[in-house]
């Protein structure tokens, strides 16, 4: 922990080198993930309401999954260069290194400007949570989702990345999985068929993220009448993920090889 | 001529090496045209009269739109990119006493780019989206072949912006920042995030002007049969009158950065 924010601290001061750069950025990805949900707006006034829930549930379920993938894209982000790493042979320096390797490739080149994201989804979050009629078990929920919705997409960001210990040009099946999987939890389960929530419930849990306690905390029915238990099982889910990834992280540094480059 | 061939031949040819890569992007591009095939199957089953387009429109869009993304390198990255990491490393200055202008050398090799990225990563989720969905193609040869037209014109327009973003380099050496900035117009304007058709009023109309239209929203409008007649001959002038102005503020600003360069002996 400590390591990962000196060296995390070393590259934000590297970044301030260039600062119109930076601040371009900055604004850049703030504005960008901002578009997301204009996009969502724009389709919502065509629409009274999708899948059966408003605007502002939306947005709720927006900003918990856009949390989610924030956090994780800050802290662990980085990890889809782990190809990279491989070609150049950095991974092997930084092998010889006292500092434990999955926080040496998850701090490199570590971009405070991701923090962007977290901002933006924290506005979208905060304006819809006002909709909410809140109660103590509610609010412990939320807490309870966003860490969970945290940890899940940290585990998938680092499960994926160890793809790259076997062939280290195709990162992109990863976003597939990550982004595609902070895509399709920006909108209520009810607009996807039956099999699609299912497999998103029980084969890839992503639908923990944000779905199921969101339904206790806006206080809806389950439109797949799925048990009422699934709306707490979010911490199930992330120490599933949790213990995949770290599985994936070992077979993958011990399957690994040097390039010899 | 030959020569400009030859780079378009070369940069498909370095391009088609990553094989790996091709097939995990196509994957990736699937799984984001089937959510948002369920999206709009939702939005248009309510409203099934949505922005002028009917249902199996906003879903042939939506692949459309997938096709494109790397083909007219909506978020950025082909030849623009190598030239921004030249002009930091300071290769640039061998690229500009070569007998051959950098514009026209850098066009040909980010087409042939576009060409490889058309035909796998344009034509694979297309294919797999007609598999899943029910889609509209171009009702006639005329059509296909205009639809084909507008591509390299739409790559040529999104090639002058990139450039542009990537010529700031000369001046503030990190161009990272405003290759982000422009790769988030460029992805909501070129309508990939929601379809230019049903966005409000004026900012409708503002969308409708700028040269993002040209990426998808135009060839989509060409591919659906919305643009027929006339205002094909409208389509192309609007695209093409881009192309030129966005490249001719690409050789301006190539001309002022150019007494820039600083070319260190030894």
């Amino acid at each position: 922990m400590v390591d990962y924010g000196r060296i995390a601290s070393l590259w934000v001061r590297a970044s301030m080198a260039y600062p119109a750069s930076f601040w371009m950025m900055a604004v850049g990805s703030f504005l960008m993930t901002g578009l997301d949900f204009v996009a969502i707006w724009v389709l919502l006034r065509n629409v009274d309401d999708l899948g059966g829930f408003s605007l502002t549930e939306i947005g709720f379920l927006y900003g918990a999954t856009g949390l989610g993938i924030a956090f994780a894209d800050l802290f662990v982000g980085r990890v889809d260069r782990l190809g990279q790493m491989i070609r150049t042979g950095r991974l092997d320096t930084m092998m010889t290194k006292p500092v434990p390797l999955l926080v040496q490739v998850c701090a490199d080149e570590f971009a405070l400007r991701r923090f962007a994201r977290v901002l933006q989804s924290s506005i979208v979050f905060v304006w819809a949570s006002t909709y909410v009629d809140w109660s103590l078990p509610r609010a412990l929920v939320a807490a309870e989702m966003v860490v969970s919705g945290s940890l899940i997409f940290f585990s998938l960001f680092v499960a994926l990345a160890c793809v790259q210990f076997w062939t280290a040009d195709s990162s992109e099946v990863a976003n597939a999985f990550t982004y595609g999987g902070n895509q399709v939890t920006q909108f209520p389960m009810s607009v996807f068929p039956s099999e699609i929530v299912k497999a998103l419930t029980f084969v890839l849990p992503i639908a923990f993220v944000n779905w199921y306690p969101s339904l206790y905390i806006l206080g809806r029915d389950d439109p797949f009448g799925l048990p009422r238990a699934l709306q707490f099982a979010s911490p199930v889910a992330a120490a599933l993920f949790l213990g995949v990834a770290a599985l994936a992280w070992r077979t993958g540094v011990r399957h690994y090889r040097s390039t010899g480059s | 001529m030959p020569l400009h061939v030859a780079v378009a031949t070369r940069a498909f040819k370095r391009y088609s090496t990553y094989v790996g890569a091709t097939l995990a992007g196509i994957f990736t591009n699937c799984v984001f045209g089937v959510i948002i095939c369920f999206v709009y199957l939702e939005v248009w089953g309510s409203n099934p009269d949505a922005g002028g387009y009917d249902v199996t429109d906003a879903l042939t869009y939506v692949w459309l739109g997938q096709a494109m993304i790397m083909t007219v390198a909506v978020w950025g990255g082909g030849s623009p990119d190598d030239l921004a990491e030249r002009i930091r490393s300071g290769d640039v200055a061998i690229d500009f006493y070569r007998p051959v202008g950098i514009l026209g050398w850098y066009l040909a090799a980010d087409l042939g780019r576009a060409a490889y990225h058309l035909l796998t990563r344009g034509l694979a989720p297309t294919v797999i989206g007609g598999l899943l969905f029910d889609l509209r193609y171009p009702d006639g040869v005329g059509t296909w072949l205009v639809f084909l037209a507008a591509i390299p014109v739409a790559v040529t327009v999104s090639f002058a912006l990139r450039m542009l973003a990537s010529l700031t380099a000369f001046w503030l050496l990190d161009d990272v920042g405003p290759r982000m900035l422009l790769g988030f117009v460029a992805l909501f304007f070129s309508g990939l995030t929601v379809p230019l058709v049903i966005l409000p009023g004026m900012l409708r109309d503002l969308a409708f002007a700028l040269p993002w239209a040209t990426f998808l929203q135009v060839p989509a409008d060409i591919w659906l049969g919305k643009t027929t007649g006339w205002e094909i001959v409208e389509g192309f002038a609007f695209m093409s009158g881009w192309a030129v102005v966005l490249l001719g503020l690409c050789s301006l600003v190539l001309r002022r950065a150019e007494r820039r360069v600083v070319v260190q002996g030894g």
